[in-house]
């Protein structure tokens, strides 16, 4: 869908400085030439299956299709997955790219910290050193994934500048990057930064709507009306929608964090309430105030406190192919205890921001029509925070 | 244009850096006057950007300093009209690409040239994106000026062919800030350069002393130093401009 300068429309780029032009060319290169290699897709393929628990189940939600009383409602289990989120998918591919091109050290940004664990299980697993950038505010809301990524032998630096989360964990990432590129590959957890990696994290997250497409097809006998998933920077909405791009009867809806709604400061809500920039290395929409100056974005979820999206969702809402709808943290909570209750299923409440939107729309269609909701991780480690959220002192 | 060319003339140029409204215009202001009056050749002015990915922690923090004290495009464009009434040696503003876009590249450009900005550096517009920026500041008749990086490798040859005003050649890899030693094989870079173009060219990142200042010059056609300045504002406020003026002249005499 991209062209050859990594374009998606108008959106995209390689907005970087250029210590880094070559360290991406050289990227692009090896990952043209492993994409097709039928070694490395069958090295990544068994540890999808063997290591991460591929493929991920198709849940038909029986008990919230009959609450909501609309339309049959399957929920894509990514939370089963090895690490707990779809964010594994991206970096088994990332990593063993990096191995085969000569890389010892893997580097990555993380908010909720769901990227972060993934890469350093990753690094554990291939024998490589890794060190994950946090913003320090991300560091205390998400304690235990800090942890996690400690216990798996990953260095985690807390990153103080500007707002102290994601968008300056991805800032301090870039640095890094620029200062250490001989050995170190950047492991960018989204759709988002430089091209080609909006290319690359969504073809490794694509397997998300290849899996949904046959199974649906095989429990179904026919595609989904609307297939459903939250965006931050958007890989597992890309991850989810992208199969399904060439299909106009199936609906692809992406759901922003609408934080305290759109009509106030305290969203993340990118395509919602941004307009068009350069930042991070890309063109996209971002939530900026009209000198240009990032916004500091805020939602309830670390995953999605991101002021930017990824440029292929840009593009997508341009062409009108993909619907962009807000969900306020309210109604993630809401969402989040809902799931947990009817199906005995705790999402991650990134992931809630999808259940919310279906809750809205399931109502309002019939029996005979399919919603796929794909639920991104496990919600685990938003419990002690949703707790506090309704006014319990529990802490980690 | 000229402006630039001229700097570049009799010697080898001093090249300050300073981020506007750190802490305010009035101290950038004397500041830039202080520079000049001590020696520096041309002034690169920040406009500050909330999210400055190629800068290190010192300008980081005056870029945070300047956005917190207020400081707006606008202003800044006012605040280079009023010093243009003195100051003659060329000016080029150093920002990121969202800054001038969010603008409007024309009207940025454009506004450029009417107060008088000779260049445009954006460290996150790499050679492969410049379409966006140097047409537009073609039309002006406004530089936009190349960066070259210790990784560049055969990218230098394309980039110094195209390069107008100078090239800023990055002396080590990393963000912006103080180096007690800079590695890089300069020399190979500056006469792949000097091959292809007659442009001047200026290495900056991380020079802070006399004796680097002296050495970086020796290899090319001038220094360019940020954060060594940007310290005196971090620690003296608007005290600053007397600190930069001896500090200037102390890079100066030893080039």
């Amino acid at each position: 869908m991209s062209n050859q300068n990594g374009r998606f429309g108008i959106h995209g780029g390689q907005y970087i400085p250029e210590a880094l032009m070559n360290a991406v060319i050289e990227l692009e290169e090896a990952y043209n030439k492993y994409k097709n290699d039928p070694e490395f897709n069958r090295e990544l393929q068994e540890l999808l299956n063997e290591y991460a628990g591929r493929p991920s189940r198709l849940y038909y939600a029986e008990k919230m299709t009959k609450d909501l009383g609309g339309a049959k409602i399957y929920l894509k289990r990514e939370d089963l997955n090895h690490t707990g989120s779809h964010k594994i998918n991206n970096v088994l591919g990332q990593a063993l790219l990096a191995k085969k091109m000569g890389k010892t050290r893997l580097i990555a940004e993380t908010g909720a910290g769901q990227h972060g664990v993934a890469t350093a299980t990753a690094a554990a697993l291939m024998n490589m050193e890794c060190v994950v950038f946090m913003g320090e505010e991300d560091t205390i809301r998400q304690a235990l994934n800090v942890y996690r990524m400690r216990l798996l032998g990953a260095t985690v630096v807390p990153v103080k500048s500007g707002t102290a989360t994601l968008k300056d964990a991805v800032s301090e990432a870039m640095r890094e990057w620029t200062s250490r590129i001989d050995d170190t590959h950047y492991c960018l957890g989204s759709v988002m930064g430089p091209h080609p990696f909006p290319t690359i994290v969504r073809d490794f997250q694509a397997v998300i709507s290849k899996e949904i497409k046959e199974q649906i097809l095989d429990k179904e006998g026919r595609l989904p009306d609307a297939v459903i998933a939250c965006v931050g920077g958007g890989s597992n909405s890309i991850g989810t929608f992208y199969n399904f791009i060439e299909d106009k009867g199936v609906r692809l809806i992406g759901c922003e964090a609408a934080g305290h709604g759109i009509d106030t400061f305290e969203t993340a809500a990118t395509i919602n309430t941004g307009k068009l920039g350069i930042f991070h290395g890309m063109k996209s929409y971002f939530c900026q105030d009209e000198y240009g100056q990032i916004a500091p974005v805020y939602s309830i979820s670390a995953g999605l406190d991101y002021p930017g999206v990824g440029p292929e969702h840009a593009y997508l809402h341009d062409i009108g192919r993909a619907e962009y709808v807000p969900v306020t943290d309210e109604e993630a909570v809401c969402a989040f205890e809902y799931l947990s209750r009817t199906e005995g299923i705790i999402p991650a409440i990134e992931s809630a921001h999808a259940v919310a939107h279906a809750m809205k729309i399931a109502p309002t269609m019939s029996p005979d029509q399919i919603i796929v909701i794909t639920i991104s991780g496990r919600g685990d480690k938003d419990c002690a925070a949703i707790a506090r959220y309704r006014g319990e002192d529990l802490h980690e | 244009m000229n402006r630039i060319a001229d700097s570049f003339n009799n010697n080898k140029a001093f090249i300050a850096f300073i981020t506007c409204g750190d802490p305010d215009l009035e101290t950038t202001g004397a500041a830039v006057r202080e520079a000049v009056k001590n020696g520096a050749d041309l002034i690169e002015l920040g406009i500050p950007f909330s999210d400055p990915t190629a800068e290190g922690p010192v300008i980081q923090g005056a870029n945070l300093r300047a956005l917190t004290a207020g400081i707006t495009t606008d202003k800044v464009f006012d605040f280079v009209r009023d010093l243009r009434k003195d100051v003659t040696v060329p000016l080029v503003f150093m920002t990121y690409a969202n800054v001038v876009f969010s603008y409007g590249t024309e009207r940025f450009v454009k506004t450029c040239r009417e107060v008088g900005i000779d260049g445009i550096i954006l460290p996150d517009v790499p050679f492969e994106e410049k379409e966006d920026f140097a047409p537009t500041c073609r039309k002006y008749d406004v530089a936009f000026i190349s960066l070259i990086a210790p990784t560049s490798g055969e990218r230098i040859a394309m980039i110094a062919r195209e390069a107008e005003g100078f090239i800023y050649v990055v002396s080590s890899l990393g963000v912006t800030g103080t180096r007690s030693e800079i590695k890089t094989d300069l020399k190979s870079i500056v006469d792949v350069i000097r091959g292809v173009t007659d442009i001047p060219c200026a290495i900056g990142f991380g020079i802070s002393t006399p004796e680097q200042a002296a050495k970086m010059s020796a290899l090319s056609d001038g220094a360019i130093v940020g954060s060594a300045i940007i310290k005196y504002l971090e620690k003296y406020g608007t005290e600053a401009p007397k600190y930069i003026g001896e500090y200037v002249k102390s890079m100066k005499d030893a080039m």
